[in-house]
């Protein structure tokens, strides 16, 4: 069974939400990304999401688009992830080869490598899904169906600028879970988020048996614990990719322990991991 | 806009010229876009097809393109340029003699009336030499609406001249400080604002570029360049040219001479990319002699990036050619085998700009210096007797301080 659809059936019979971290992949450097995935892990993280660097993220706001740069200019390339990620699920400890990974991915970066071979090595590496978020529905067929024969989930978005009708048909294409954006805008922290949220969120359950994941503008314990209330999972990401900023100029574990004392305190909003 | 172009050319019906349903090039264009921006370039699209269709819509921008920009542009055979280059006759069409000197008014005033019809409040666009902004900062002012430019910190040190005016006129001019700092960064902020703010504002796109239908709005406004010296020609010569030739960035006016030439299979469509400072990668922006197939804002076309799909730096003399991306019918044209693309480098281009203002005293943009480069090579190439269109898609006075700075003569 993915590792995704597994994880959201035990959750589900423990009424648990997930916590869902997004980190860059070699933001400030591979080998730290490895103990921090096992950090977050340790601390409540449920699922991971990888973000692979990219030149031009049209959808990141300054925090994750700097921290692009970053891996970037290290000389970070998609090869050298898929390796890190897959000494990870060899040689990591049972629970870290259980936590559900997928890939946050420009369709740029899929489509240079080929989709064949981008999913191949993903599915090798050990991923379980991706999140192609500058791949409408339109175009993602022949990606959907091929993530498909790889047991690989691809996870569509749903915006607040979806119209229903088209929210809908997204929800009857995706696999694994819905991504649903809390915000109109790009990834980054706000303080408040829209007042419909909830309501739209509500409504899409009524659509859809596949869990629905909150994500965008999410940022602290107090809205991860009012989001649970309607959503399947939240999503961390510019809360946590801030606190990597200048992590190449002090001690890795000061950095660790940073990343893993913020999840855990994510982790403790939602009730604290099981056990 | 009122005639297409195939009821007064020749079509070849081999080559569609319109995008399909996803606003596929053939194999290029379509949407490569967050879902955030969809519904927004979906209600674009309807609101295009309803303008175009509005013989009110066509009327006023036909007005404000004869009354405002000053068109027709004249078409000018340049005797002694086509003396100086020793083969046929070139022609110039003159888009440098626009108000606001340069092709991007077309569009720009097009663009910012569809955004008044869909009752947007604000425009933002993005620029490199700054043309299109000051094209679009004009267009915001004339129709008494709030503009936002994107421009990369490269190009503000590089034009200043461009973004004092634009300020000038009541636009907002926002720097941007990521990546190479120039129109690919600051194309990116441009998507992230509209990402945010699509409910209320338009995003003018500057070239042929984008997801669908931005490729085919601003190929359908700039076509006006061809239309005009397609009549103008067959009136001063009575035959279609031998050639045409443009230089391409993102590819807007070359689009826009080219379209209307496109079923005239006798006419040779020559482009002109920025060869730089060379052949290596990051020396010059030459995304379809030297790219590959790709995506990058927004559509797939030929794209200058890595083996893992990143975009990789690129140089031009040319702010405006400053580019590592390319409108999708151009590669679309460039895989039919209708336009021919060539590079033409920094040194090729400055010569041209000193030409032609020793020749015929007009001074060209950098961007059009690399048409007239081109120009100079296809007029010896074809001979006497025949005739060539070269498009001056803007003026030099916007790189009088970079090409003194490259002289070692400052003007401070």
């Amino acid at each position: 069974m993915n590792r995704i659809d597994a994880l959201f059936a035990r959750l589900k019979a423990e009424n648990r939400r997930a916590l869902m971290p997004f980190l860059t992949a070699g933001d400030p450097d591979l080998a730290t990304t490895a103990v921090l995935i096992q950090e977050l892990v340790r601390r409540g993280a449920d699922l991971l999401e990888i973000g692979i660097p990219y030149s031009d993220p049209v959808a990141d706001g300054p925090v994750i688009a700097a921290s692009y740069h970053r891996a970037l200019t290290q000389g970070v390339r998609v090869g050298h992830i898929f390796q890190t990620l897959r000494t990870l699920r060899a040689e990591g400890d049972e629970a870290v080869r259980e936590t559900p990974l997928i890939s946050m991915v420009s369709y740029s970066i899929v489509n240079r490598m080929g989709v064949e071979r981008y999913l191949n090595d993903a599915a090798t590496a050990g991923l379980d899904g991706l999140i192609v978020p500058d791949l409408p529905v339109e175009e993602s067929a022949r990606l959907q169906e091929k993530a498909t024969q790889r047991d690989l989930k691809l996870i569509q978005l749903i915006t607040p600028t979806t119209p229903r009708a088209r929210a809908v048909e997204i929800a009857r294409l995706t696999t694994g879970f819905i991504y649903y954006v809390s915000v109109a805008g790009i990834t980054g922290e706000r303080k408040a988020l829209p007042e419909d949220l909830k309501e739209n969120v509500a409504w899409l359950r009524t659509q859809t048996d596949l869990p629905i994941c909150i994500g965008f503008g999410i940022g602290s314990p107090e809205q991860v614990h009012e989001l649970a209330s309607v959503a399947d999972g939240l999503i961390v990401g510019s809360a946590l990719v801030r606190r990597l900023a200048d992590a190449a100029n002090r001690p890795r574990a000061d950095v660790v322990k940073e990343v893993g004392d913020f999840i855990g305190s994510l982790s403790e909003a939602l009730g604290g991991p099981a056990n | 806009m009122t005639q297409p172009a195939s009821t007064e050319s020749s079509a070849t019906p081999t080559i569609p010229q319109t995008p399909d349903t996803l606003g596929r090039f053939g194999a290029f264009g379509g949407r490569f876009v967050p879902e955030t921006l969809m519904d927004a370039l979906n209600q674009l699209s309807e609101a295009y097809e309803e303008a175009r269709a509005d013989p009110e819509f066509v009327r006023e921008l036909e007005y404000y393109w004869k009354d405002y920009v000053g068109r027709p542009s004249p078409l000018y055979r340049a005797d002694r340029l086509s003396k100086f280059a020793g083969g046929a006759d070139i022609y110039l069409k003159r888009e440098d003699l626009n108000h606001t000197g340069a092709h991007k008014i077309n569009n720009a005033i097009g663009q910012v009336m569809i955004a008044r019809r869909m009752g947007k409040k604000r425009v933002i666009a993005e620029t490199g030499a700054g043309q299109h902004g000051v094209a679009t900062a004009t267009a915001c002012a004339l129709f008494g609406i709030s503009c936002t430019v994107y421009m990369g910190e490269e190009d503000i040190r590089r034009q200043k001249l461009n973004v004092f005016n634009m300020r000038t006129m009541g636009a907002t001019v926002v720097p941007v400080a990521s990546g190479s700092k120039t129109l690919r960064d600051a194309t990116n902020e441009a998507f992230r604002d509209w990402m945010g703010s699509s409910k209320e504002t338009h995003y003018t796109i500057g070239s042929v570029v984008g997801p669908h239908p931005f490729p085919m709005i601003v190929r359908d406004f700039q076509s006006v360049i061809g239309r005009e010296a397609r009549a103008q020609i067959l009136e001063k010569v009575d035959r279609l040219p031998d050639a045409v030739v443009a230089c391409v960035g993102g590819g807007s006016n070359a689009a826009g001479i080219f379209y209307p030439f496109i079923g005239d299979a006798e006419v040779e469509l020559v482009g002109a990319e920025a060869g730089g400072r060379g052949g290596k990668a990051g020396d010059h922006a030459s995304s379809l002699t030297q790219g590959k197939p790709g995506v990058l804002h927004g559509s797939f076309s030929y794209v200058l990036q890595d083996d893992d799909g990143q975009t990789q730096d690129v140089h031009s003399i040319s702010a405006g050619l400053d580019y590592p991306g390319v409108g999708p019918e151009h590669a679309f044209w460039k895989d039919c085998g209708r336009v021919r693309y060539e590079s033409v480098t920094d040194a090729e281009a400055l010569a041209a700009y000193g030409e032609a203002a020793r020749q015929e005293g007009i001074l060209p943009a950098l961007e059009s210096s690399h048409a007239i480069a081109q120009a100079f090579k296809e007029a010896r190439r074809l001979g006497a007797g025949k005739v060539l269109i070269a498009c001056l898609s803007g003026r030099g006075d916007k790189d009088a301080y970079e090409v003194a700075r490259l002289r070692g003569e400052p003007l401070g």
